[in-house]
């Protein structure tokens, strides 16, 4: 845990004079798992926005492995090792299960028309790969998302399926680094629990560095390193799960959330 | 399974006691539509235009050769009384979830039909009332003007002696209402039979009108079987057709029978009716009872067969139909060759369009520039008519007046490069637009490059209004030269490359590349999250489909032989557009079955079809049907499974739920088991 | 992805180097052929000049001419100005193109043509009774285009309410196809001709201030305008006003705006969505019957594809000042009739472009791709709910 895989420097974007992220400076180790928490409208989701190309920062720098991300298109980002999942599941609805994580692996694959037109070796060996990498990452979530499953639309999952699937689709390209937006919202206790334990071991398992939105302070108990508290654009508070959740501004920002919720689960 | 026999049970609970049918109120509001349908289609034209082209004849034409009241049913008849037949048909149209038991039929539905009928033909009858106000007075009076007569160019005398059987209005007045009653109830009961009568009867109508609309490449097919049945040598000759303007007639064995069921110009005689109708009914009849539902299964289990196992059985199929193709124009004469060249030119458009628009979902609404540039760029190469301006290096296949062997080929790989950096062209800028500017857009793009063709300013390249002309054919040496004289041998050039269209189709859609296309219309910026070049990929797209239209202009040029601005309007875009989406969008199948329908049957922007007499209303109808097959059946009448899953996605959730198919989250793993097929 | 230009280009793509390199062609190209013109009427030959048209050097343009020219313009695009609210206001609302706008707008020029030559079949067509029969005219043109904008609106779009955002689209030139075609079919194929308006609206001039005469002995003026010319106008402009206060100003206004911003807050807060689309549509309906009725004026004449090239042109126009935006559509009409007035001699004719006026047409696609590669949001900025923008 010794290199930073993100360094994000002074980052601050304006939407016509609304400071949605002001000045925000925030890293992540490699192998580190990341809880980024607070209220609604605090500003989490236009950060994994900006991260993943989506909205250009108005100042600041992102840097992927002392690389900086700023002007790239979001399939560049995603090429270069980070992937991400949405908040509303975004799954490609009418294509079937196999395919949704078959598409994810576009960027790491190249067969283009001449292959798939003369039916090259190459392609109908890349073809196979593709298939049994997708069959691999679907597997990671038990028996739920294969066999008669593979070539069923995306659209007859359920919710927790859909959101199963679309961290399914987020590895499947691949990446170094997983943005996990609220990745149990919605799930029932029981599910969220075996989630959570995925997530550690995505990490575990798979290699992969992680930082998750999450509301569910479980989970982000349970599972994170470190956690980074935000409220309108700016940053309350860094550090474990219990300096953030001891924090005072943290605890005010919630009006005292988070205890509530434990007590009730 | 216990789910579906509760929800049957809460079904019928739900709707409790069955109403008896009757809806005044509904069968009110479906009259005054057929009775605008009515009048619209008489003032339009179509009864009066059409009426010169017979279905069936009551009474032979041999005998009576102008009878004053019609001798028979023509297409004109059908346009104005199919209306009451369907609408009475659809007023008793229920939606009926699956797994619900529907609405018991009886006689109130039979005088809801009635009234539907009677309300549009009082409607008419009021028309004609109308239009015959003062020829009560004095038979001798034209149509009564009410200053309508300049306007509408079709409120004249006779669309009155037709709308009133040659009777007058105060006939029309009782009949109309009786008629049209009559006619809305016997749709209505279409509902009240047995599945097998009903499919039965369908199959009759349908033949008989088939059979009557298609005569002409019956009588053509079956003179050519009976030719070759007394020559076979003339089906040695691969590329041309018989030497000769129109082939003499010979004596076949089919004459007989074609005299039996046609009388002259498709006209069914009344013992063909018979014949036909008896035939497709009992057909039905006999069909449905010897297989016991064995095909929809096999259809069924056709379609549930995951793709890569269905492969082969589909191309089973494409063989089967190539082969049908290919024999094909060796029977039938230039008239029907050249409306099969014409069919083959807009497939491989609408292939091209198929690709842009179903698989990737950009709607390109200037299509037609490519079909453009393919067309000039071959003609350029090809005709020793060029424009002056042209400098010596540009090659030009012509050799004293004959074209060089295999010019055409290496003209088609200059016009596939042009064709390729045109889509590139086109295509960066618009590529970016969102979905509904790039549609207009690209349509400006059309424009323009039919502008410049068009232009004085480039009239010594393009030749501007006059285009260019005396483009030479493409020589094959052994195997013939392919030309508009010869429409077979465009045949078998457009069929060649239709294939290569189908099967890049079909290869790209199940590859890296498909599935790119689909990520990206199902949501595009998700699938640029996820790691697709969008930008690429849609480019891709755009250009493949560019190449596809291009070698269709190129056979176009070779074809026609001269080529103008005019044969590029947008018009041909909007047409290639209806094709596409009539036959069913990101489907193979549907676009060959939607150029075979509407190019075939109806005819292109500028060629006439099968039914040369809808020449006149062939947009019209192109329009409506656009409007229907959007409204109702947005899939196409070849429904591709994903794109009809998008398209009606609630319906879908809602019978997977029905099925049980939905899984939901509490009950995850014994839902899996319990639903998965063994 | 609605970022079409990114702000920050550190990495760009072939494809960004292609547009950047489209943007700079097309905008030298304009320039040149302006400075070039300025050269010409200064001196028609100049060598840029004679290179581009011989020895003879090229025409000059002079100030009766140009101002004819702007005229024409303005008064050609006050009335794509007024199509084009129509297409901005639905598309503001519904967010798709509604295609058969155009056909609205023609079908409005066929019933004035229907009343003028009945009018002039009863004799009011000239004399004192003219003015109101021109008023009755115009407004049975308004009421039926609203009246088929209307049932357009019932009939093809709302079943299709909350579809894919291409069917819509799709479904709006299979309209247009059928109106077009069934005017054809109805009316007959050929041209019509208005009933011959009088003397006082068709040929007599508007003029201010005499600067010479010509050689023919013809005065000329300094500013010149027809009365026709200046009729559209100002009709266009007094529509323009009348639509702006109901949209600012009244209730039902405001209800529009609201639903235009988000359907389903708007639905919640007591507005009948459905009522105010259909107004929507009634009211693009009627500016569209107005439209069609200035057209009537100007060319004298309508035909079964009248609808379709104005149509798009005010499309453009909707664009070029910014979709949802009532001023922009009005100010992006008035620059587009400019535009395609004075470019093909401005522009296209320096760079020795023979018969330029036939590339008029493709001068208004080049504006719309010019506006959408460099401000996709039009000139004066789009207003659409971001559901729409998306």
């Amino acid at each position: 845990m010794s290199e930073r895989i993100l360094d994000i420097k002074n980052l601050s974007v304006t939407f016509g004079g609304l400071h949605a992220l002001r000045d925000l400076n925030f890293h992540v180790d490699e192998g580190e798992i990341v809880g980024v928490i607070g209220p609604n409208g605090a500003g989490k989701t236009t950060f994994f926005n900006m991260i993943s190309g989506m909205v250009t920062p108005t100042s600041g720098d992102i840097l992927f492995e002392g690389e900086s991300l700023i002007g790239l298109d979001p399939n560049q980002v995603t090429q270069r090792g980070i992937s991400r999942t949405f908040q509303n599941v975004r799954l490609f609805a009418n294509m079937t299960i196999a395919e949704n994580v078959m598409v994810a692996q576009h960027c790491r694959t190249k067969q283009g028309v001449w292959g798939s037109l003369f039916n090259t070796p190459a392609f109908r060996k890349e073809e196979r790969e593709i298939r049994e990498h997708a069959e691999k990452v679907l597997g990671f979530f038990g028996t739920r998302l294969i066999g008669y499953r593979l070539e069923q639309p995306a659209s007859v999952l359920s919710y927790a399926n859909r959101r199963r699937l679309e961290i399914a689709r987020a590895m499947a390209t691949s990446p170094r680094l997983l943005l996990l937006d609220e990745p149990v919202a919605g799930m029932n206790p029981k599910e969220s629990a075996e989630l959570t334990d995925l997530i550690g071991k995505l990490r575990s398992e798979w290699g992969f560095t992680i930082v998750m939105i999450e509301h569910d302070m479980n989970v982000v108990r349970d599972v994170s390193d470190r956690v980074v508290c935000l409220d309108h654009g700016e940053t309350l508070a860094q550090g474990s799960f219990e300096e953030v959740s001891n924090d005072p501004e943290v605890i005010e920002a919630y009006l005292g959330r988070p205890l509530e919720k434990r007590d009730a689960s | 399974m216990s789910t579906e026999m509760t929800t049957m049970n809460a079904a019928e609970e739900l709707l409790g006691e069955a109403p008896s049918g009757l809806n005044l109120d509904k069968a009110v509001r479906y009259g005054g539509l057929l009775a605008l349908s009515m009048i619209f289609v008489s003032l339009v034209g179509m009864v009066v235009g059409l009426d010169s082209r017979q279905i069936l004849y009551w009474i032979n034409p041999d005998v009576y050769v102008n009878h004053p009241g019609g001798v028979g049913i023509s297409l004109g008849d059908i346009a104005l009384f199919m209306w009451p037949l369907l609408l009475g048909a659809a007023v008793g149209n229920e939606v009926v979830l699956e797994g619900m038991v529907g609405r018991k039929r009886g006689v109130g539905d039979l005088l809801n039909g009635f009234v539907v009928g009677a309300v549009g033909g009082l409607g008419v009858a009021f028309m004609t009332m109308l239009m015959g106000w003062d020829r009560e007075v004095d038979p001798d009076n034209g149509v009564a003007d009410y200053g309508l007569r300049d306007p509408l160019v079709n409120w004249n005398e006779e669309l009155y002696i037709l709308l009133t059987f040659n009777r007058g209005w105060a006939f029309a007045l009782w009949a109309w209402p009786l008629v049209g009653g009559v006619l809305a109830a016997v749709g209505a009961s279409l509902r009240l039979m047995p599945d097998g009568i009903r499919k039965a009867a369908v199959a009759a109508v349908v033949a008989i009108v088939s059979v009557s609309i298609f005569q002409f490449l019956v009588d053509d097919l079956f003179e050519g079987v009976g030719e070759t049945i007394a020559d076979p040598g003339r089906l040695s000759n691969f590329f041309n057709d018989d030497p000769g303007a129109g082939r003499e007639r010979v004596d076949s064995v089919f004459d007989g029978l074609i005299e039996f069921i046609y009388a002259q110009r498709g006209g069914l005689r009344l013992q063909g009716v018979i014949l036909v109708g008896v035939a497709a009914a009992g057909l039905s009849l006999v069909g449905s009872y010897v297989t016991r539902g064995r095909v929809t299964k096999a259809r069924k289990d056709y379609f549930d067969t995951p793709l890569p196992e269905r492969t082969k059985s589909t191309a089973a199929l494409m063989v089967l139909v190539s082969l049908a193709l290919l024999i094909l124009p060796f029977f039938t004469g230039k008239i029907v060759n050249e409306l099969l060249a014409n069919v083959g030119i807009f497939l491989l458009l609408a292939l091209g369009l198929n690709i842009v628009v179903g698989l990737a979902g950009i709607l390109d609404l200037g299509y037609v520039a490519f079909f453009a540039v393919g067309g000039y760029t071959t003609a350029i190469l090809t005709s020793a008519g060029r424009g002056d301006a042209w400098p010596d290096w540009i090659p030009l296949f012509v050799n004293d007046g004959e074209p060089v062997l295999g010019g055409w080929l290496v003209a088609l790989v200059i016009v596939m490069i042009l064709a390729a950096l045109t889509g590139l062209l086109i295509g960066a800028p618009v590529i970016r637009m969102r979905g509904d500017y790039l549609a207009i857009v690209t349509l400006g793009f059309g424009e323009i490059i039919r502008l410049l063709f068009l232009s004085d300013w480039l009239s010594g390249y393009f030749g501007g209004a006059q285009g260019i002309t005396n483009i030479e054919g493409a020589d094959f040496g052994p195997l013939g030269t392919v030309t508009g004289v010869n429409p077979r041998s465009v045949f078998y050039l457009v069929i060649v490359f239709s294939a290569i269209a189908i099967y890049i189709s079909w290869r790209l859609e199940h590859s890296r590349l498909g599935r790119a296309w689909m990520a990206i219309r199902e949501d595009e910026s998700v699938a640029e999250a996820m790691g697709i070049n969008t930008v690429n990929m849609k480019l891709m797209a755009f250009v493949v489909g560019a190449v596809l239209a291009s070698f269709s202009g190129a056979i176009f040029s070779a074809k026609v032989g001269s080529i103008f601005p005019t044969s590029f309007l947008i018009l041909v875009s909007i047409i290639i557009l209806v094709v596409v989406i009539v036959g069913g969008m990101g489907n193979i199948m549907g676009v060959i079955v939607g150029s075979l329908v509407l190019i075939g049957v109806l005819g292109g922007p500028k060629q006439p079809g099968l039914l040369q007499e809808f020449s006149e209303y062939k947009l019209l109808i192109y329009g409506a049907l656009l409007i229907w097959m959007m409204l109702k059946r947005p899939e196409g009448l070849v429904p591709n499974v994903r794109r009809s899953r998008e398209l009606h996605q609630d319906e879908f959730l809602q019978d997977a739920w029905l099925k049980g198919e939905v899984d939901t989250d509490d009950e995850d793993g014994e839902v899996a088991t319990e639903v998965a097929p063994a | 992805m609605t970022a079409a230009v990114k702000v920050k280009g550190a990495q760009r793509t072939g494809v960004d180097w292609f547009l950047l390199f489209m943007r700079i062609t097309l905008i030298s190209f304009i320039g040149i052929g302006l400075v070039a013109f300025v050269a010409q009427q200064i001196d028609p030959t100049n060598p840029w000049a004679t290179f581009w048209h011989g020895e003879e050097g090229a025409s000059t343009l002079d100030w009766p001419q140009f101002q004819g020219l702007v005229v024409t313009g303005l008064s050609q695009g006050a009335m794509y100005g007024l199509i084009a609210l129509g297409y901005s206001m639905v598309y503001g609302v519904l967010g798709f193109i509604n295609f058969a706008h155009g056909e609205v707008f023609m079908i409005a020029a066929f019933t004035g043509f229907i009343m003028s030559t009945k009018f002039d079949e009863a004799g009011w067509w000239e004399g004192g009774v003219f003015i109101p029969a021109m008023i009755l005219t115009i407004i049975v043109a308004t009421i039926v285009s609203t009246f088929v904008a209307v049932i357009m609106e019932r009939v093809a779009y709302r079943p299709l309410r909350g579809s894919p955002r291409l069917i819509p689209l799709i479904t709006s030139i299979g309209v247009s196809f059928f109106l077009q075609n069934a005017v054809i079919l109805l009316f007959g194929p050929g041209a019509k001709g208005y009933a011959t308006f009088p003397d006082w609206l068709d040929k007599d001039r508007v003029n201010i201030w005499q600067i010479g005469t010509s050689d023919t002995g013809i005065p000329e003026y300094l500013f010149s305008i027809e009365n026709k010319k200046l009729m559209v106008i100002v009709v266009a402009a007094i529509s323009m006003a009348a639509l702006w206060y109901f949209v600012e100003r009244t209730k039902t206004g405001k209800a529009m705006r609201a639903v235009a911003e988000d359907k389903e807050i708007a639905s919640l807060m007591g507005i009948d969505v459905d009522r105010t689309i259909v107004t929507t549509f009634a009211v693009g309906g009627a500016m569209a019957g107005i439209a069609g009725i200035l057209w009537g004026i100007l060319f004298k004449s309508v035909i079964a594809t009248t609808g379709f090239l104005p149509g798009i042109k005010a499309f453009t126009a909707a664009v070029v000042g910014g979709v949802g935006n009532l001023g922009g559509a009005m100010a992006g009409g008035v620059s587009l009739g400019g535009a395609e007035a004075l470019a093909p001699l401005m522009v296209l004719d320096p760079w020795g472009i023979t018969g330029p006026s036939q590339l008029r047409d493709a001068v208004v696609f080049t504006l719309l791709i010019l506006v959408l590669l460099i401000k996709p949001t039009g000139l004066f900025g789009e207003r659409l709910s971001s559901e729409d923008r998306a």
